[in-house]
């Protein structure tokens, strides 16, 4: 997994409620392999139907064009469960998404690819997205390691994540590696369960 | 005396393999069944660190999301997705794992088959990479959706590191009126609390309108559990769960199957036990239920009117419900009924089991699906097809118009070339009726398989109790 420790980079209010993982990723756009996935995030609100960019949506305004940072609504990411919906956000650059709260699944997701998603209350997540709007250049600073974002014009907003999902971020360490030191309690708990529910081993 | 204890609190307490001592525990994942479009990358990363799969006796796999759904399908029926298809038959043969193929007699939806087979048990841990495994929480089991990471863990490590949700018990009470289904006490939940209210709980539905409803109908409470935004909601099995298990294919058999009945019992929630949230529902005065914008919580009974933006209080309900309103061309103030369709699709793992096949029937019996309108059933799995047909549900829904399809999730998700045309109205028996959902610029209702073959028949959004008091035509 990538590291997440500094992100310095634009930041995109999209302050819409309930941004779910359809929107993020349509199924039809996530089949198959995930080359060039960030081509096809959000692709309803981005292209119109011939495939040419829809000059209204933000990301293809140059002021928010190539945003790493998302300024999201309440319940982003509420859905699905496919992982295509993070890819094509890392896919297209975006490393960390911040709102109110999160669809579950997502939320998880994103911890296992180096997708920060910062919970904030609600009014702390709207006066971030009018710093952003209000200001000359959008671009702030996200940083794990002090719990930060800096916003323009000197703002500064502080965040925590749990501290196992920092420590994780910070050193790029995958959850499978700490799962797989634990193969002995595995040993000792599957054999004392085969005895003691026999019928979950049967089939 | 021992603490008193919640259904999800006993389950957790028994897969606990090991405590990290921060709050996070390793869980141990008793079942798991893997689909086509969420395990691709999984299988290729397993294979990148030179690992295997711990316990494929555990492990399951189906083809459900990507296949086509006209007879004779084959894997090139739907091109996009035939690599997809191909890799998942490579995967399971290289990690000798159980595939129900496109053609086999075991196919069909994953949350259909689970509860069919007897994959899912009450107590077992059961885990998907899909967002609707909650599904099998309807025989008591603790069912949840995971990523593709996770399908990863859980195939090298058959255990997940997680930190223990909260609880909340959400008690149906009251006897639901005539033509009102397990859906449509669900989509109520929804639409009074909405689609964020169950982030971060496991929720327990009790009450005795749980009670009263057929397994078939639980597992469709469980299903929208996310809609709700629970990633995992469960019913404590009953006589019922087991007279349902019974003899099921994976079920326990014999000797095995009593020391399991036994253990079952002891499941159920203490008298007592505390949950961190608690919710009433009265089901005694709810209509049938149809959502009118793009998130599951903008339901209302069918006896009323769209509602204006701003009748909401909050300001992101609003701006939803303005663009909702524009995308799903709806004047506010007008009634839902009467509105025209052009598509009525029933299927997918919210509503296509048998019970849900009949109950459409019911309705279509005798009549005819009305001009301009393209009405299909697609059946949960390659069982329920056959079963309806044996006793003669395909004849009904032919002989009214229906198409007759093969099983898979078809137009639930869009992702097998069934598709609702854009600008077209279509009501459904599924779980989401987000933007593009059906198709791009689909516009989807969600509703009971009743009210979606009323719908089919007049042509219009109908209250299904106006066909059902009426006989057929």
């Amino acid at each position: 997994m990538e590291k997440f420790t500094v992100l310095r980079g634009k930041a995109v209010p999209m302050m819409r409620a309930n941004i779910n993982t359809d929107d993020i990723i349509a199924a039809q756009a996530m089949l198959g392999k995930p080359e060039r996935i960030g081509d096809r995030l959000f692709t309803a609100e981005r292209y119109d139907r011939d495939g040419n960019e829809r000059p209204d949506f933000i990301l293809n305004q140059d002021r928010y064009r190539g945003g790493q940072v998302l300024v999201a609504g309440a319940n982003f990411g509420c859905g699905s469960s496919r992982e295509a919906a993070v890819w094509a956000l890392t896919g297209y650059g975006i490393r960390c998404v911040i709102a109110s709260s999160f669809g579950e699944i997502f939320h998880d997701n994103s911890y296992q690819n180096g997708l920060l998603p910062i919970v904030l209350d609600e009014a702390t997540v709207a006066s971030i997205a009018a710093a952003i709007e209000r200001a000359d250049d959008p671009t702030v600073t996200v940083d794990l390691e002090r719990g930060e974002i800096r916003l323009p014009e000197n703002g500064l907003v502080r965040f925590e994540i749990p501290e196992e999902r920092s420590a994780a971020l910070l050193a790029g360490m995958d959850e499978l590696d700490l799962l797989l030191t634990r193969g002995d309690a595995l040993d000792a708990f599957q054999q004392r369960d085969r005895v003691a529910r026999p019928w979950v081993w049967e089939a | 005396m021992p603490p008193k204890l919640t259904l999800f609190d006993k389950i957790w307490n028994r897969h606990a393999v090991h405590q990290l001592g921060d709050g996070r525990a390793l869980i141990h994942v008793d079942r798991h069944v893997l689909q086509e479009t969420t395990s691709w990358h999984a299988f290729d990363a397993l294979r990148d660190r030179g690992l295997g799969v711990r316990n494929p006796g555990l492990t399951h796999a189906v083809i459900d999301h990507s296949v086509a759904t006209h007879a004779g399908r084959t894997v090139d029926s739907f091109p996009p997705t035939r690599d997809m298809i191909l890799a998942m038959r490579r995967h399971c043969e290289e990690f000798g794992l159980r595939l129900y193929d496109i053609d086999s007699d075991r196919q069909g939806i994953v949350h259909v088959i689970s509860p069919e087979l007897g994959i899912a048990l009450p107590g077992t841990t059961f885990v998907c990479a899909d967002s609707h495994t909650a599904t099998s929480g309807g025989l008591g089991a603790w069912a949840w959706g995971i990523g593709t990471t996770q399908v990863l863990h859980v195939l090298a490590a058959q255990m997940l590191l997680l930190r223990k949700p909260r609880t909340m018990r959400v008690t149906f009470n009251g006897t639901p009126g005539p033509g009102i289904f397990a859906k449509d006490l669900i989509l109520h939940l929804i639409g009074r609390q909405g689609v964020a209210a169950g982030t971060g709980h496991v929720v327990e539905y009790a009450g005795p309108a749980i009670r009263a409803l057929p397994i078939e109908g639980r597992l469709t409470v469980c299903n929208m559990s996310i809609e709700f935004g629970a990633r995992a909601g469960l019913i404590a099995a009953d006589d019922a769960t087991f007279q349902y298990l019974a003899g099921r294919e994976f079920a326990p058999k014999g000797a095995m199957w009593d020391a399991a009945l036994a253990d079952w019992r002891q499941l159920p929630s203490d008298n007592g036990a505390v949950f961190d949230q608690e919710i009433e529902i009265d089901c005694a005065a709810i209509a049938p239920r149809i959502t009118w914008g793009n998130s599951p919580q903008d339901v209302i009974g069918i006896d009323e009117q769209i509602p204006a933006p701003d009748s909401f209080a909050d300001a992101d309900r609003r701006a939803m419900a303005e663009r909702a309103l524009r995308y799903m061309d709806l004047t506010p103030g007008e009634p839902m009924a009467g509105t025209p369709i052009d598509v009525a699709f029933i299927g997918s793992c919210t509503n296509a089991r048998l019970s849900d096949l009949q109950e459409a029937a019911s309705v279509a019996r005798g009549r005819k699906v009305a001009p301009g309108v393209r009405a299909l059933v697609v059946p949960g799995s390659t069982a329920v097809k056959r079963e309806a047909e044996a006793i003669g549900l395909d004849r009904i829904f032919r002989d009214a118009g229906f198409e007759w399809r093969e099983s898979a999730c078809s137009m639930c998700v869009a992702a097998n070339g069934d598709m609702v045309q854009p600008g077209k109205r279509s009501i459904s028996t599924t779980n989401r009726n987000f933007e593009g959902r059906q198709g791009p610029d689909s516009r989807t209702h969600l509703a009971s398989p009743a009210m979606v073959a009323a719908a089919a028949v007049t042509g219009r959004i109908t209250d299904v109790r106006r066909l059902l008091n009426q006989g057929a035509a």
